[in-house]
């Protein structure tokens, strides 16, 4: 064949030294969490933005005390302000945990202890989002005395209304949280193609386990997130 | 492993593959960045195409409103009424068509797109983007999107309608007017996409530039044309996911309910409940967050093709060479500062105001330095002037004139005044418009051999030269003067108020030079597609430039180089070197006394314990081995 190269097709560097000791990859997934903190800081500069119109004096309606809205726990039936929030925070970090620990295995290129801790952190992956489905659905339900919005009886929150207050309450909390569950549901996805690979011993034969990595700033990236979003929503 | 078995052992593997490429995987799902580049040029002729013809119907508009414009009725159908006149509304749609496809799909994806593609590793000696996969993405999600703004001209109620700036609460409220119906929708949508193809090239070129340069390949060894297709990547990756973010909320206050950009407005507009508490500024903010660095994601590829066409065709060194990295560098980080000289007149407190004027300013002085480099390059220097080179003075041309009235609007004082007025048109045309498009052209041009392998007609390229610059300042520049004289933009019609009759004249003198401007564009196509299909061979290296992609193979193979790839000894700019044989030195030629090593294969080695990326660099693409690799299902490649 006349147009067929003669190269070295197995790896794309055949220059000199790599510049940044770095995997292409694996800068390229440092530079796609720069473009998506960006993304982040659209979001939460919305949220700075519509708190301050409704703190001015002209406001309509005050922000409302999170600590007031968000103080329910499951089977639980006192108010507990927060606390469910900090337990799904606590998940969150912990599965970061268990994804550092991955990558350590893979380090050491012990298959068992990787396959251990991806689970682990899947399974903190999904106990987030169970918790956020809880979270959403005591948020959109309401109390039972609701609230009066412009003169009218409101029971829970949707995106027009919310008895808690202002809708860019309401509709921030729905569009942020849901962007950030979006992405830790995208990672439990990645998360759960990167356990079958191990099992299936890929990493294995191509002799590193970097993609472990990879997913793994992903994964701290996320949970680097929701500390923003948990201080913004939740604590300020 | 030796050398010599490696490379036999790869050839058999790729002469294996070469039967399975069919159609398909070569020109249609292609993973070759040369390719790629291609479907971008093509991509983006087409909309620049639909782009023109939509600004010379408006144009006809403009310059006759009185005419009878029945003749355009097999086209525009519905939208000539009874009367022979054109829609005010789908006027307004075909403003701001022209604008999004102008902007994004020619300036931004067709130019980007197709420079970086095809430069980014020839220029610095890679075998292809660091992830062939995400470019090919990239490229279908640019396509997707085009579709969907193409589908959107074909609504009933029009294409989205409120202006390329999508202001709110124009664009929020569906029922606003016919444009702000589902044509906007379908903007947003489109526009999403093409965030999610700009985000996917623009991660692939940084990473190409930082980490796959050849061995030798040192960042200040890197031609002007790099430096600025990484600072665009830089600046898209940075700036486009705040429009992302931006759209996503105006997707919401139209389509759900919310109210992040909606204030006092009255239950009838939007059919439920009054819309309270949002901020239309909010909008604006994000916007042109993204919207200023847009202006130097469109210009700065132009001017690093000019700085190298530039250098080449004067023979002589670019002056500055450093001091150009340095310009663009200040460009690059100035554009993210300065985006509120945009809204002035939207009551921003006087001091902020004062702070974007003085950023603005100071982006005078990079670009001044970039400007005076071009002419000092020029300076002496032994100019062939061919079709690439005189398009490439002719955005040094526009640059400087669109640069200095960037010095009136720049400060708040004036631009009160000038705001929405045709003296803003006239800028940003001529400083980002006309010199981007300038240097896209001067790069089809010079890299025309390198793309098809063959050569343009020259006489073709310096008729159409001459044509284009002629019109095009004769559309602009008299709009500085109406301006001045307070004409706004965006009006369907002078003739209705008395006061723009002075005005009737001039219209059709720009409408005359902007339909003489439009045909002068068939030169080019009939240029382009001939030459394509039977100009004249070219030689390896027809500029005699000293940047690797002319020491590639004519023919484009995958991988760019048979071998190895070049090492670079030298800066890209070795023309005339005092007792040199030829004019010019290729930056793969070593000095005297250089230690000349084989390359090493084996030398790189990811931290993560082998050269193990295999799984970025398969070069066939088919769904059932997508989804076998994404799995780890498929068997290890011999």
């Amino acid at each position: 064949m006349s147009d067929t190269a003669v190269f070295n097709a197995k790896s794309p560097w055949s220059g000199g030294k790599s510049p940044f000791a770095v995997s292409p990859g694996k800068l390229m997934m440092w530079v796609f969490l720069l473009s998506d903190a960006f993304t982040f800081s659209s979001l939460l500069t919305a949220y700075g933005c519509q708190r301050f119109l409704a703190s001015s004096d002209t406001a309509p309606m005050k922000w409302p005390d999170p600590s007031v809205v968000f103080n329910h726990f499951p089977f639980l039936h006192e108010h507990l302000p927060l606390l469910f929030v900090s337990l799904m925070t606590f998940i969150l970090i912990y599965s970061s945990v268990t994804m550092v620990l991955a990558v350590e295995a893979g380090h050491r290129m012990d298959k068992k202890s990787v396959l251990y801790y991806m689970f682990l952190t899947i399974l903190g992956g999904i106990a987030f989002l169970s918790c956020q489905a809880w979270e959403w659905t005591m948020f959109i339900g309401g109390t039972h005395e609701g609230g009066i919005i412009n003169g009218v009886q409101v029971f829970g929150a949707n995106l027009n209304v919310n008895q808690y207050g202002p809708a860019a309450f309401a509709d921030l909390f729905f569009i942020v949280t849901g962007f950030h569950g979006f992405h830790v549901l995208s990672g439990v996805v990645l998360n759960i193609i990167i356990y079958v690979n191990v099992a299936a011993g890929t990493y294995e034969r191509r002799g590193h386990y970097e993609m472990i990595e990879k997913v793994g700033l992903y994964w701290h990236f996320v949970d680097l997130v929701w500390v923003f979003v948990f201080t913004f929503f939740y604590l300020i | 492993m030796s050398h010599d078995t490696h490379t036999a052992h790869d050839a058999h593997a790729e002469e294996h593959h070469h039967h399975e490429e069919t159609f398909i995987s070569k020109y249609v799902f292609s993973m070759d960045h040369k390719m790629i580049g291609k479907q971008f040029l093509f991509t983006g002729i087409l909309m620049g195409v639909i782009g023109m013809v939509l600004s010379m119907i408006f144009r006809v508009q403009l310059g006759w409103p009185e005419a009878n414009m029945s003749f355009l009725k097999p086209v525009l159908g519905g939208w000539i009424n009874d009367t022979g006149k054109l829609d005010p509304s789908f006027y307004m749609g075909m403003v701001t068509i022209h604008g999004t496809i102008m902007v994004f799909f020619v300036l931004t994806a067709g130019l980007s797109g197709t420079f970086s593609n095809l430069l980014i590793p020839l220029q610095c000696g890679a075998r292809d983007m660091a992830s062939p996969f995400v470019n090919m993405l990239s490229y279908w999600f640019f396509f997707m999107s085009s579709v969907v703004m193409m589908i959107s001209l074909f609504l009933s109620t029009g294409p989205a309608a409120p202006g390329w700036t999508i202001y709110p609460p124009l664009s929020a409220l569906p029922k606003a007017m016919p444009g702000s119906g589902l044509g906007m929708t379908l903007w947003l949508v489109s526009m999403i996409l093409f965030i999610g193809s700009a985000l996917m090239g623009g991660m692939n070129y940084i990473v190409t530039v930082l980490n796959m340069r050849t061995k030798g390949m040192s960042m200040t060894r890197l031609p002007l044309t790099i430096w600025s297709f990484f600072l665009t990547a830089v600046l898209g990756l940075l700036s486009f996911p705040v429009l992302l973010g931006g759209c996503l909320l105006l997707l919401f206050d139209r389509s759900f309910g919310t109210m992040f950009y909606l204030s006092d407005i009255p239950a009838e507009l939007t059919g439920g409940i009054e819309r309270l508490g949002g901020s239309p500024i909010l909008f604006q903010h994000l916007f042109w967050f993204l919207g200023h660095p847009e202006v130097y994601i469109i210009l700065l590829p132009a001017l690093g093709l000019t700085s190298e066409i530039i250098a080449t065709n004067s023979r002589k060194p670019i002056f500055g060479y450093r001091a150009m990295i340095m310009s663009l560098l200040g460009i690059a980080f100035l554009s993210f500062i300065v985006w509120g000289h945009h809204m002035f007149v939207t009551g921003m407190n006087p001091f902020l105001g004062s702070v974007f004027v003085l950023a603005t300013l100071i982006i005078a002085v990079p670009s001044a330095i970039k400007v005076f480099n071009y002419l000092a390059t020029l300076w002496r220097g032994n100019i062939r002037l061919t079709p690439a080179m005189c398009f490439a003075i002719g955005l040094v041309s526009f640059f400087i004139s669109g640069g200095l009235t960037g010095l009136y609007l720049g400060n708040a004082a004036l631009d009160i005044n000038l705001h929405d007025t045709y003296f803003v048109v006239a800028h940003f045309h001529i400083v980002m418009g006309t010199a981007a498009i300038f240097g896209m052209l001067a790069g089809i041009y010079h890299w025309f051999p390198k793309m098809y392998r063959k050569r343009m007609n020259d006489k073709l390229g310096y008729l159409h030269f001459w044509l284009t610059i002629l019109a095009a300042y004769g559309v602009f520049f008299p709009m500085h003067f109406m301006g001045l004289a307070g004409v706004p933009r965006r009006y369907y019609a002078f003739n209705l108020l008395e006061e723009f009759d002075v005005w009737t004249d001039l219209n059709v003198f720009i409408s005359v030079a902007a339909i003489i401007g439009g045909f002068a564009q068939l030169i080019f196509l009939y240029n382009f597609f001939s030459s394509v299909l039977k100009g004249r061979p070219t030689e390896q290296n027809p500029w005699g430039s000293t940047t690797l992609e002319w020491t590639a193979p004519i023919k484009h193979i995958h991988g760019n180089w048979e071998g190895d790839i070049p090492t670079v000894y030298r800066w890209p700019y070795d023309y005339s070197v005092p007792g040199a044989e030829h004019d010019f030195i290729p930056q793969n030629v070593p000095h005297e006394g250089d230690l000349i090593e084989p390359n090493d294969h084996q030398s790189y080695r990811s931290p993560g314990g082998g050269g193990g990326h295999t799984d970025t660099h398969e070069v066939h693409f088919s769904v059932p081995n997508f989804f076998k690799k994404l799995f780890g299902l498929k068997p290890a490649t011999a």
